[in-house]
């Protein structure tokens, strides 16, 4: 897809048609399988060609955030580009939020907008938003197209640029009547960028440095990150943790990308990671980075994090490399290739007769495994605990299914306590922290994979953004599943006030243990609606969401409103004062 | 702080500048001056910026994000003692009968010279480095300055080399 030499179908030489047409042609051969949109005004040209095109199946959302979030979601479980399309003006700036998510967490996006008549630009005409300026810090690269004859390469452009190097979001904004005038299709052999050139083979002396500092190291930690999950690289990860020895954290963007149930697994690590995984890289003597970019959320207080560590640093983005952590052995490249190369190069180590030594690390680090496993509380008035309905959920629905979550302590919990074995069953929003994400994700995840049972793990706050997207999946009949962790606050902030402003709850109460009523609206969605309100029945409603197949269902979890998510970094603090729970901290600065 | 000046060539397509003004605002990096032109190159344009930074892998970050910027083609650091820079200076300082042959006379010193005059006023242009017209302004002042324009500063390396040859030092690094 990402080769135009080599995609769609059979390159036809110069066919004359509309821009419109050249525009849906131009999709077909970029491979576009679905696009996810809401036609107006200025894109109504593309959307009649569009009606007519056999390859390109168009998902009518009822929000144009929906569609953004759709289109991350397939391209998440698919690998490929996701597509949203919108008219200009409010179409355009409904897509803002998406595309900003798509840029903090890498998504291969292309959002395609209708922009009013090339003539009308810079009048303030009717829906009129300049859409290229607006997103310009949130994308990987724009283009207005005012040139019908330029459609074909800033189609295939875009479909480049979102795809290779580090993955991101495009947008291509085309003029009215840029799609209404007569052009001459070509798509184009080559593209003409000559300032983008993404490096993806890694530097073999940085490896060597890399592989030998893994061998002299006595306490490394590898540090996974998401980026590994979009290179492909896991199937590698796997091998390499495995020739080499080292504890694996993932980080919440790289959730799956080691399978949870692996010895060598730590878990998370982070603001709300496991004592192990944080302890891990705090009593590091040798981070190995690898698609990773040293978040607030995973570092804590920067100059406090992994005090005694060397880095070595793999990112297929530059920038990255050095931004908040000075690296000692910093990699530039594609994640799939650095690991090849570093199992290549520790098995040259090896060969010549040096080995690597973590048998007291290995002890100090499953001590702490046993000493502070992740838990939580049943509450004891018999209300529901949230933890235990998303763990159920996750062991009910298995390792083969999809996840998705919204933002916030059910985000968490799902990140917590679901165990991932397989890459690309993970979804959220990890850098932008976008309420809403849950279900537009699923509903993308869905048309990616259908044959994937999906889950949207939301909470009541999160679910009241976005899920309009519950009539398109029903009108669709893209089957998601949708588990409403229904504490009746915006829990995550409310947990804050509990935690930081003397338990002066401003403004998180929702009240929506009453009302909306959740189990009356996915029925009005044309969705199942079913309601749990006892531990005794959540195996069974789960297990009934499950067997309904016929339409998405809703499951309406009223949960205890006073969970909290441990442990928990408070945010600026050091991670050496991670606490299991409030006011307990850890004792893993201690070494026996 | 330090200051170091970027020439930046990029291609002349709309929005670059603001793509290239954009990330300087978003980022927290602070430019002192930002002059663009068209080059020897069709299609390319070049921009000389002098960005003011604090600390030494700051300026790492800087050309990394502006080379991820598409339209960026290429990052060279120029040194000041291996280029030359120039700003240009439009100065209007008031002059009366007895003052003007005072201010001929530093006009002549910064090898400046006058472009216009009036009964109460001299507009002078001058170019030269940062320091020199720093210089020059300072013993303007005291005549009264009544408008003062500045450009921006551009800067070409010393010698026979081009910025399209490889052999300048490419801030362009591998990481």
């Amino acid at each position: 897809m990402t080769d135009p030499q080599h995609s769609g179908p059979a390159a036809s030489d110069a066919t004359p048609m509309t821009g419109a047409e050249s525009l849906v042609r131009s999709l077909e051969h970029a491979g576009v399988e679905v696009v996810f949109g809401i036609p107006g005004g200025a894109i109504l040209p593309a959307y009649d060609p569009l009606m007519d095109s056999s390859a390109v199946r168009h998902v009518l959302v009822r929000h144009e955030q929906g569609a953004g979030h759709a289109a991350e979601g397939y391209a998440h479980v698919t690998g490929k580009v996701g597509v949203a399309m919108a008219t200009s003006g409010p179409g355009a700036t409904n897509l803002v939020t998406p595309i900003a998510n798509a840029y903090m967490d890498s998504i291969p996006l292309v959002a395609i907008t209708g922009q009013v008549p090339s003539t009308a630009i810079g009048t303030d005409a009717f829906q009129e938003a300049d859409i290229r300026g607006i997103t310009m810090p949130i994308t990987k690269h724009s283009f207005l197209v005012t040139d019908p004859d330029e459609i074909p390469h800033a189609v295939a452009a875009a479909f480049h640029i979102a795809s290779t190097g580090r993955p991101g979001p495009v947008l291509v904004d085309v003029a009215k009547d840029t799609l209404q005038h007569d052009t001459t299709f070509r798509w184009p052999r080559t593209l003409n960028l000559p300032g983008y050139r993404p490096v993806t083979r890694p530097h073999a002396k940085q490896v060597r440095e890399a592989a030998r500092l893994i061998l002299e190291s006595r306490r490394p930690v590898l540090y996974i990150g998401g980026g590994v999950i979009r290179a492909g690289a896991t199937a590698g990860l796997r091998k390499l943790a495995e020739v080499t020895g080292l504890p694996v954290v993932t980080t919440l963007m790289a959730r799956g990308a080691f399978p949870d149930s692996h010895p060598q697994h730590l878990g998370m690590p982070g603001m709300h990671g496991s004592v192990t995984a944080v302890g891990a890289l705090q009593k590091a003597d040798l981070l190995v980075a690898i698609g990773t970019r040293f978040d607030d959320r995973v570092t804590g207080q920067l100059n406090t994090f992994a005090p005694g560590a060397k880095v070595v640093h793999a990112d297929i983005d530059p920038a990255e490399i050095s931004k908040n952590r000075i690296a000692d052995v910093p990699i530039v490249g594609d994640a799939a290739e650095v690991i090849a190369d570093l199992i290549a190069a520790v098995e040259g180590e090896y060969a010549a007769g040096r080995t690597g030594d973590y048998e007291a690390w290995w002890k100090l680090l499953n001590k702490m495994k046993q000493t502070y496993p992740l838990g939580y509380e049943m509450p004891d008035d018999g209300s529901v605990s949230p933890q235990y309905v998303i763990e159920r959920l996750g062991r009910i629905a298995g390792p083969e299914t999809i996840f998705a979550a919204g933002v916030g302590q059910h985000q968490m919990w799902a990140a917590q306590f679901i165990s991932y074995e397989n890459p690309r069953t993970w979804l959220n929003s990890g850098g932008a922290g976008t309420m809403g994400y849950a279900v537009p994700a699923a509903m993308g995840a869905k048309v990616g994979r259908p044959d994937a049972t999906v889950w949207a793990v939301d909470g009541d706050g999160c679910f009241q953004m976005t899920n309009q997207e519950l009539v398109t999946c029903a009108v669709n009949d893209i089957q998601i599943k949708v588990a409403v962790i229904n504490n009746g606050s915006l829990g995550m902030v409310r947990q804050w006030q509990t935690l930081f402003y003397n338990q002066r709850y401003s403004n998180t109460d929702l009240e929506s243990h009453r009302l909306p009523d959740f189990v009356k609206l996915a029925d009005a969605y044309g969705c199942h609606g079913l309601r749990c309100e006892s531990p005794e029945q959540v195996d069974a409603t789960i297990e009934k969401a499950m067997a309904l197949d016929d339409a998405p269902v809703v499951i309406d979890f009223v949960v205890h409103k006073d969970a909290m998510v441990w442990p928990m970094v408070a945010a600026g603090t050091s991670n050496d004062d991670i606490k299991v729970a409030r006011d307990l901290a850890p004792s893993w600065e201690r070494e026996d | 702080m330090s200051r170091h000046t970027l020439s930046v060539l990029v291609e002349d397509q709309p929005g670059v500048l603001a793509r290239v003004a954009s990330l300087f605002s978003r980022r927290s990096y602070n430019i002192e001056s930002l002059a663009v032109g068209t080059t020897e190159l069709p299609g390319i344009s070049r921009m000389t910026i002098v960005v003011s930074i604090d600390a030494s892998h700051a300026l790492e970050q800087v050309t990394k994000q502006l080379n991820k910027l598409v339209n960026v083609i290429k990052i060279v650091e120029l040194d000041p003692d291996a280029s030359v820079q120039r700003e240009i200076l439009l100065v209007k300082v008031r002059t009366d009968l007895e003052s003007r042959s005072h201010v001929l006379e530093t006009v002549q010193l910064f090898r400046a010279k006058v472009v216009d005059v009036a009964p109460d006023a001299v507009t002078i242009e001058a170019t030269g480095s940062r320091d020199k017209l720093d210089a020059l302004l300072r013993m303007l002042e005291p005549f009264g300055i009544k408008e003062l324009v500045q450009s921006g500063m551009v800067a070409i390396g010393r010698g026979g080399r081009s910025i399209t040859d490889r052999s300048l030092h490419a801030v362009e690094r591998t990481a």
